[in-house]
């Protein structure tokens, strides 16, 4: 009797491959097979735009601005004046000017720079109350030389001035400003100004003595006719009270100030053919009322001005009616993010709730590399999400706002800084929630704590009544900083503003905000995988 | 009904999730209003449109947050472990036992919610009059006496176990922690974030007149009640009506569907 032999069984067919795509290849059929996730996933994309065209639409039935009357339909649209370069733009002031056929330039001498200030008896908008004034100047009260496009507003420019903290600055076409010579103006103290024209180009020079002169910058004005206005300026911003600013509403009365230089030793070379100075206000602006006048006399202009020379930089409640910016339009991410959130967490903590995970981790044995393909599933699922979000929400959400409301316009690089930026942050706040997912292994304990780390610190700085240099170190430490990527509009140093988180700028510049969000993710996902490997699933 | 109510205190005390939360909800509370107190400062001279209460009870707006995932789990978990089906056998009559849990979680968001108000004013009213809010300045003392910080404080109770109920009830329509979490995180801080961008006066007070937190939390204000979206009481019924409707489909689903 001969024993059988027994051969071992070996399936017939080719052993699988392993290896990263594998896992990746696992992962996905998981996450696209689970209906609710895919309904979870969808809906986040459905609400971001949904919110988004909901911002957009909403200015539309009745926006009244400030006290004055209702009005609706197309005529919402606030009447921006518009820069060179398509940006709104303030520009009201006091313009001593002549012709200035072809090249040529303009010498000044500035002896002094003083103001006035509204005095707020916190009236808030009380029309009956007269203006009364106290000395003052604002700190970016502006008196200098002016070479400009016309007397149209908006048009392009090139400036030198004197400044009331900031010293001599040359500026043009609104958003450019360069610094010169430093320190106040005064008698003891004068400064010389000059300005140059020589075919488009302006540049501006300063001077301490009126030998010694240091050209400060220059400007490039594209297409400006030969006939161009230039003569002396004077103009001060206006007047901004607030008296604290809480909840985000900017609670706090606005007025003109006025500003007055005194110019003398005015020097002219080139074709002036009109040989005589006219002094007008330029623009009538419905927020600073047209104050200006000068004086001549033995060679001394007395110029006062009020207004200003300078972007616009409110955020949401602009002046002049319903202004939205693109990141208004992307105002449904939260919606997106807490259901994506939602989603992501439940990519690990199901597989947990179900004693699936055993099965996975028997079948791939690295911890690690389990993790880190789930990750590369949801981060690439939410970022495809989110890019379909976003540019839904921003690309009829502009179509559906131009006739209601003014966009600010930016350029279409920022547009997309703003989209892609968005979905990469929806991308890595899912990658955080996975890894805080596989940290706590519990769902409702996952999503509360990526809920409460991400979109609880911007509910903090922008709507609770946290003061705004609290809210500035939240949007700087908290993965909320990311949202920084979706400013829309720049913060100019030239114009003093509130830049707070609550009128849409964050301290941070976009892709250094994404990148603390990124620091998070990556924090979360090493501990998580740490864990994974130490603990028993 | 007595035993439906011993059952499910029962439950709740035997596992040390909730007292966990409990204590979350107090110290979260009392700790973020003693930081947003400690944050504001009314400098000598300048005008403070400040409402003190208001600003020493901003906690609520982060502690009810763990009042919602204490809600969420006190159903859900008996859905994730099966559990559902042993006291759905032992007391076949379900709005019974809804309303059971219904009133263990209240009572217990009751309890917690007076120490956390209690916890923020007394921070309020200690650390503000260090910042310039004081007497002199016309910023009162905070004192339960003053009818309306007493509204504002028992109205802050109500609410987190207002919240406490919309929660409950999500939670049974869904029966899913995580996605019960979402909805109802979603439904208390999107209003504000959204309202915010709203440009439209109308639209805006609209938002923030049917947005559950929004609208109840109109109870925490004591001054300037003309520019309220809502007044105080009715912002609270707002709340009320989320929570009793959540409640009403969670506990009709829980009748008719197989659980």
């Amino acid at each position: 009797m001969t024993a059988p032999t027994m051969t071992p069984y070996r399936s017939d067919a080719p052993p699988g491959r392993d290896g990263f795509a594998q896992l990746v290849r696992a992962e996905w059929t998981k996450f696209r097979t689970v209906r609710g996730w895919l309904i979870g996933t969808l809906i986040a994309a459905l609400v971001t735009m949904g919110l988004g065209w909901f911002a957009g639409v909403g200015g539309s039935s009745s926006c009244s601005t400030g006290n004055g009357p209702a009005r609706s339909g197309r005529s919402c649209a606030p009447t921006f004046t518009q820069g060179p370069g398509g940006e709104p733009v303030t520009d009201n002031f006091y313009f001593v000017r002549q012709p200035l056929a072809g090249n040529g330039s303009i010498t000044v001498r500035v002896t002094s720079l003083t103001g006035q200030l509204p005095i707020m008896n916190n009236h808030l908008g009380n029309p009956n109350q007269q203006e009364q004034f106290r000395p003052g100047l604002q700190p970016w009260a502006k008196a200098g030389l002016i070479i400009k496009d016309g007397t149209a507003q908006g048009s392009a420019y090139a400036a030198i001035m004197v400044t009331g903290d900031h010293g001599v600055r040359f500026q043009s076409d609104y958003t450019q400003d360069t610094p010169g010579l430093p320190g106040a103006v005064s008698a003891a103290s004068p400064r010389w100004l000059r300005l140059t024209r020589s075919g488009d180009t302006i540049t501006g020079y300063d001077s301490a003595d009126g030998t010694h002169w240091t050209q400060v910058g220059s400007a490039r004005l594209n297409g400006l006719p030969k006939v161009a206005e230039a003569g002396l300026f004077a103009t001060s911003p206006i007047y901004q009270s607030f008296t604290e600013n809480f909840g985000g509403g900017s609670s706090g009365s606005e007025e003109p100030s006025t500003a007055t230089g005194v110019f003398d030793q005015v020097g002219l070379s080139g074709s002036w053919p009109a040989g005589a100075w006219t002094g007008s206000y330029v623009g009538s602006g419905d927020y600073s009322p047209g104050i200006g006048s000068y004086r001549q006399s033995q060679g001394r202009f007395t110029v006062t001005g009020s207004g200003d020379i300078a972007p616009v930089v409110s955020g949401p409640s602009g002046p002049g009616g319903p202004v939205i910016t693109i990141a208004n339009l992307l105002i449904g991410t939260f919606a997106g993010l807490i259901a994506l959130i939602v989603v992501a967490t439940l990519f690990i903590t199901a597989e947990y709730r179900r004693g699936l995970i055993r099965t996975t981790l028997a079948a791939s044995p690295r911890r690690g590399r389990v993790l880190a393909a789930k990750a590369v599933v949801i981060g690439s699922a939410s970022f495809v999400t989110g890019l379909v979000a976003a540019a839904g929400a921003v690309a009829v959400g502009e179509q559906i706002a131009r006739s209601r409301q003014f966009i600010f316009p930016v350029s279409w690089a920022t547009e997309l800084r703003i989209v892609v930026g968005t979905a990469a942050l929806i991308a890595v706040v899912a990658v955080l929630a996975l890894a805080a997912g596989a940290m706590v292994r519990r769902s409702a304990a996952g999503v509360t704590l990526v809920i409460a780390i991400v979109v609880l610190p911007y509910f903090l700085a922008i709507i609770a009544a946290l003061p705004d240099s609290v809210a500035d170190w939240i949007v700087r430490l908290t993965p909320a900083a990311a949202f920084a990527v979706q400013q829309a509009v720049p913060a100019y140093p030239q114009v003093e503003a509130i830049y707070s988180p609550a009128g849409g700028y964050y301290p941070l510049p976009p892709w250094a905000g994404l990148l603390v969000l990124c620091g998070w993710a990556a924090l979360a996902l090493t501990a998580a995988i740490w864990l994974l490997r130490r603990r028993d699933a | 009904m007595p035993a439906a109510l011993h059952a499910e205190w029962t439950k709740l005390r035997t596992v040390a999730g909730p007292a966990w939360l409990l204590a979350a909800v107090v110290t979260l509370t009392a700790a973020v209003s003693a930081l947003t107190v400690q944050a504001n400062r009314c400098p000598a001279g300048a005008v403070c449109a400040v409402d003190t209460t208001r600003l020493s009870l901003t906690g609520v707006q982060i502690g009810q947050a763990v009042v919602a995932v204490l809600a969420v789990l006190v159903i859900s978990n008996e859905y994730s472990t099966g559990m559902i089906r042993v006291t759905l056998a032992a007391m076949p009559r379900r709005a019974v036992v809804l309303a059971a849990k219904a009133a263990v979680l209240s009572s217990l968001v009751l309890a917690a919610g007076v120490l956390a108000v209690a916890g923020s004013l007394l921070a309020g009213r200690l650390i503000l009059p260090g910042h310039g809010f004081t007497p002199a300045h016309g910023f009162a003392l905070l004192s339960p006496a003053t009818p309306s910080v007493l509204r504002a404080a028992a109205g802050s109770v109500l609410y987190l176990a207002l919240i406490a109920l919309l929660s409950l009830g999500t939670a049974t329509i869904v029966r899913d922690s995580a996605v019960a979490v979402g909805i109802v995180l979603g439904l208390l801080y999107l209003f504000p974030i959204v309202a915010n961008v709203v440009g439209n006066a109308s639209w805006h007070r609209h938002l923030e007149q049917i947005g559950p937190m929004t609208a109840g939390l109109a109870i925490q204000a004591t001054t300037g009640l003309r520019s309220l979206p809502i007044s105080p009481w009715a912002g609270l019924g707002v709340l009320a009506a989320w929570a009793a409707g959540a409640l009403l489909v969670g506990g009709l689903l829980l009748r008719l569907r197989d659980a």
